[in-house]
């Protein structure tokens, strides 16, 4: 036995320590019991919610994107039921195994397959990505099976964008695509989050993307942690998006873009009533139906490295010299400053203005000529003539009274507006004082005038019907009515005929004359210089020295409706122009005749448009390596042909010190048919 | 029932049976098996950690065919049991010195590091728990208590950037701030708190619980089944498990206190800490007040080997009991 004393004390002392053990214990017991209350009860709402967030996964249903019409409700952009696949990057176990077995299943080439791996890379984590779209079935389905292989990968049936006529309407309508980062930072919505969702990335479809998103449907789903699906709660259908109806008309605008064939232009209608802009094509362009998965490298290369730039709009980006089309302004302006339409000049194929000649585009002259004379034959000494006597700011002034340099408002991203030289603007431009050949070079349409085809065909059409025409995009139900320009007495009559003797009289362009009977064309040609006569005769040699083609009308002449303007960069020549002008103007009226006539060229060419366009594509991936560059996302983009635009403006760095010879065309002088 | 109700049943059962069988024990018999049962135990530690290296890797398990057996588990009781022995047989008078705790510290110290090789931070720390309680009951110096509290406080910052390992790392810097990374390791204690906060007062009914039967709540049968408990039952649920516990503890506690010898007081006294450990670790982890270790609660987790433990702590306690009431029997 232990000594008692001893042994005593130590059973104390335990009876104490295991006291203050059961008081330790105790204390934490209460202490667990207040945090379970304090959790439970106090911070039980906020819990609540948060095991309800994730219980519940509310998925959001794109909503289907409103149809973008044409002038007569057909669609130019439409929606099509789709299988498609996105990826959700932030849900990836094995990012280049992912890529892999995709690739594998969808058949993708190591260029998509590059081109996926660059989008995922580039995208933020939550971010959805688009792999592949108007998938067939069979993918479809093969995909489906090997979903529990790939996790952050979502095959889905919804609705894709669709462009009946591809790339006629490129420019125009623009395209969609996946939100980007830059977006999503923009307007943090969880729509712009949801696979699926495509959102305007340029033209129209860029500038109507409130009106036609529409409003998301929801589907609220129980899910478990995993995220598989245990039962459907509830789900609200969505809202699609509201159309948009264009004053566009579908078949023009694809015939006018068709009928560019191989040149690089522009093609833009105007109704001379309403000034709804019926056609505004810009070719070589881009299929935006294929932009909408994000720009393939292969594609991007192929657009890019076209000299005829085919990203680039160029009814609203195009800025040119608009050559002797401006001359019927001139002439209205000389009429409105007080001359007489009779009032004639003798043309021996220049003009001395002091101690210099200024040349006429006819080097033997063109004898007695007035203003009728001056304007269907296009005589440069006429307008050098009246203009010495009355000034360069009645010119500018109607210039601008006409549109030309005016910025519309439009619903459009980007839209140029050149400019109109005067003294003034020339001081302040250059510190220099304005010089008689600057004059004689305004007056046809050289030297810092520059305009785009927008402009020019709204020149035409206010300079046909004498009122204030104004082009409008979108139809919205109502009828404009457009003020009188106030020319004064028979003026209007008075240019009108001397543009339809351009044509139907002793003019430059015979032509032009349209296939149609009863409906006669007024127009004015217009060549536009690019580089000196030292450089290049105009007509042959490197297309980028060759001078652009211009022409502008209105028909039918004696009651103007429409009003056109044709631009064809290096055309070599308004020859280049105008038949283009007659075979639209001529579908205005006859479309079945006029078809047949684009048939037989697209014989010649290859196909139409879209057609050719397939096959460059073909033909560039074919023979493009794997180490094409990336494409830029979609907003760079547009910046970037933005920019390259700005530059390819050929607008004087210095100012300039003479006046420009114009070109003497064997042809035209031969014939009467071109300037 | 399937497939947890069944073999938690079945398992519960069998233990407490082995428990009751336990109490019948008398005193001698334990006494004399105190250190062979501890020596054969740091024998089975030594042969998983062998086989763990032999296998390549770490190892916690022994697979006898039948079963699976952790023996760490048993060193919790197991050390416990040999302290007791060994206190008791310390006479009185040494109770102060050097004797009292040089080879009382060997005897904690060894299967605290081959727990630790395995590595198995928490039943290291709980083997320790219990052999310090035992110490401290047995009236060593409390200065002594007062130096290792000391010792301790300079050794965690040490041990927690020398001595653990990276997962557990992670896990003492997530509970501390768990929304740190509510995906990854802050997850378990995130969705925890969820499954307890979203019971409210009365719970969300039995079979309810989105959190535990969705799969968020991770372990929602074993380490974190009180959350899965106060999620369906709510407060009320939770304060009745932590009152039964309370009443266990309390009852363990006077048995102890009414124990006629020291053997049995140390030997009660250092069960009812293994147990209260077991519990206030769990609770605590689930509340998102400790880091996640895996400790599970007792006789409510889902697993033999705990069951077992608490059990065998369950018996002791009932058989020092009846050594209580019926005093003289056994000398």
């Amino acid at each position: 036995m232990e000594p008692r004393l001893s042994s005593n004390s130590l059973k104390e002392t335990f009876d104490r320590r295991s006291f203050v053990l059961g008081a330790v214990q105790g204390g934490v017991g209460l202490l667990l019991a207040a945090r379970m209350g304090y959790i439970a009860v106090a911070e039980n709402e906020k819990y609540e919610m948060e095991a309800e967030s994730n219980r519940v996964n509310l998925s959001l249903i794109p909503p289907r994107r409103g149809w973008i019409l044409d002038r007569n409700g057909s669609p130019l952009a439409s929606n099509r039921s789709d299988f498609r696949v996105d990826i959700i990057p932030e849900r990836l176990h094995d990012r280049d195994a992912t890529i892999d077995l995709l690739a594998k299943v969808l058949a993708f080439d190591d260029l998509e397959r590059k081109d996926l791996a660059e989008r995922i890379e580039s995208a933020s984590s939550y971010q959805v990505v688009p792999v592949a779209s108007g998938l067939d079935f069979e993918k479809y389905a093969a995909l489906t099976v090997r979903l529990p292989e790939l996790p952050g990968v979502l095959p889905q049936q919804s609705y894709a964008r669709y462009y009946p006529t591809g790339s006629s309407v490129g420019h125009l309508i623009g395209y969609v695509g996946a939100p980007s980062r830059e977006e999503y930072e923009l307007e943090p919505q969880p729509l712009l989050l949801t696979p699926g969702f495509k959102m305007g990335k340029n033209g129209i479809e860029k500038q109507f993307e409130q009106e036609l998103r529409g409003v998301p449907g929801a589907r609220r789903v129980e899910v478990t942690a995993s995220g598989r699906r245990v039962r459907d709660l509830e789900t609200r259908e969505d809202i699609p998006g509201d159309p948009i109806r264009l004053t566009i008309d579908g078949p023009l605008q694809d015939y006018a873009a068709r009928r560019i064939g191989l040149e690089s232009g522009s093609v833009v209608v105007i109704d001379c009533l309403t000034g709804d802009l019926m056609c505004m094509a810009s070719m070589p362009s881009f299929d935006p139906n294929s932009f909408s998965d994000g720009i393939g490298r292969v594609e991007y290369s192929m657009l890019s490295e076209n000299d005829r730039v085919p990203l680039r709009n160029k009814v609203l980006q195009g800025l040119y010299p608009p050559g002797s089309t401006v001359k019927p302004m001139v002439a209205m302006a000389f009429l409105e400053a007080g001359l007489s339409p009779d009032a004639s000049v003798a043309c021996n194929g220049g003009l001395r203005v002091g101690n210099r000649v200024f040349h006429c585009w006819n080097r033997r002259g063109h004898g007695s000529v007035d203003m009728a004379k001056g304007i269907y034959q296009s005589c440069d000494v006429y307008f050098y003539h009246f203009a010495q006597q009355l000034g360069m700011n009645v010119i500018s002034d109607m210039a601008r009274r006409c549109g030309l340099g005016q910025e519309f408002p439009l619903p459009v991203a980007s839209q140029f507006y050149g400019t109109v030289p005067d003294p003034e603007w020339k001081l302040k431009k250059y510190g220099r004082e304005w010089q008689a050949f600057d004059t004689v070079n305004a007056t046809i349409g050289q030297g810092y005038m520059l305009f785009n085809p927008l402009q020019l065909a709204v020149y035409a059409a206010r300079i046909a019907t004498g009122r204030t025409v104004m082009p409008r995009l979108i139809l919205d139900g109502k009828t404009p009515k457009f003020g009188s320009m106030n020319f004064h007495g028979d003026h209007v009559q008075v240019i009108q005929n001397a543009m339809s003797d351009v044509i139907n009289g002793p003019g430059t362009a015979g032509r032009a004359r349209l296939p149609i009977d009863d409906v006669l064309m007024a127009g004015k040609t217009g060549t536009a210089q690019v580089v000196s006569l030292s450089l290049s005769n105009g007509k042959t040699g490197p297309w980028k020295y060759r001078d652009h083609g211009l022409f502008i009308s209105f028909a039918p002449f004696n009651n103007p409706r429409y009003a056109c303007a044709v631009v064809i960069e290096h055309g070599g020549g308004s020859g280049s122009a105008y038949p283009i002008a007659r075979d639209v103007m001529a579908f205005l009226f006859d479309p079945a005749k006029a078809l047949d006539a684009l048939h037989g060229f697209e014989k010649q060419w290859g196909g139409t448009a879209q057609q050719r366009l397939e096959q460059s594509y073909a033909a560039y991936a074919a023979a493009a390596g794997v180490d094409l560059p990336p494409a830029p996302a979609p907003i760079k983009l547009a910046e970037k042909v933005d920019a390259e635009a700005r530059a390819a403006i050929a607008e004087p760095e210095t100012p300039v010190t003479d006046a420009l010879v114009p070109r003497e065309d064997p042809v035209g002088s031969a014939n009467g048919n071109l300037t | 029932m399937s497939p947890y109700a069944t073999s938690h049943l079945l398992r519960f059962a069998v233990t407490l049976s082995m428990a009751l069988v336990m109490s019948l024990f008398p005193m001698n018999l334990a006494k004399l098996a105190a250190l062979p049962i501890y020596a054969a135990v740091v024998l089975l530690l030594m042969l998983v950690e062998t086989l763990g290296a032999i296998g390549g890797g770490s190892q916690r398990w022994l697979n006898l065919g039948f079963m699976v057996l952790q023996p760490s588990e048993f060193m919790k009781p197991a050390i416990v049991l040999v302290l007791a022995w060994f206190y008791h047989g310390l006479p009185v008078g040494l109770i102060g010195t050097w004797r009292a705790i040089v080879p009382a510290a060997a005897l904690v110290g060894l299967p605290m590091l081959l727990v630790l090789l395995q590595p198995d931070l928490g039943t290291a720390l709980a083997i320790a728990f219990g052999g310090a309680v035992v110490m401290f009951m047995a009236g060593l110096p409390g200065k002594w208590f007062a130096g290792g509290a000391l010792a301790a406080l300079v050794a965690i910052p040490l041990a927690y950037f020398f001595g653990l390992q990276d997962y557990q790392r992670r896990r003492v810097t997530t509970f501390l701030d768990p929304e740190s990374d509510p995906l990854g390791a802050g997850y378990h204690i995130t969705q925890s708190k969820i499954a307890i906060g979203s019971g409210g007062l009365f719970g969300k009914g039995f079979g309810n619980g989105s959190q535990s039967s969705l799969d968020y709540l991770p372990e929602p049968h074993t380490d974190f089944v009180f959350a899965t408990m106060a999620e369906e039952w709510g407060l009320v649920g939770g304060l009745f498990v932590l009152l039964i516990f309370g009443l266990v503890l309390r009852w363990g506690l006077t048995v102890a206190r009414d124990a006629q010898d020291r053997f049995s007081r140390l030997l009660a006294g250092g069960m009812v800490a293994t147990i209260f450990f077991y519990a206030a670790v769990n609770l605590m982890m689930v509340m998102g007040m400790a880091p996640v270790v895996g400790i599970p609660l007792p006789f409510m987790s889902h697993g033999g080997s705990s069951m077992l433990t608490n059990m065998i702590c369950v018996g002791t306690l009932m058989m020092v009991d009846r050594w209580n009431k019926r005093p003289g029997k056994n000398y």
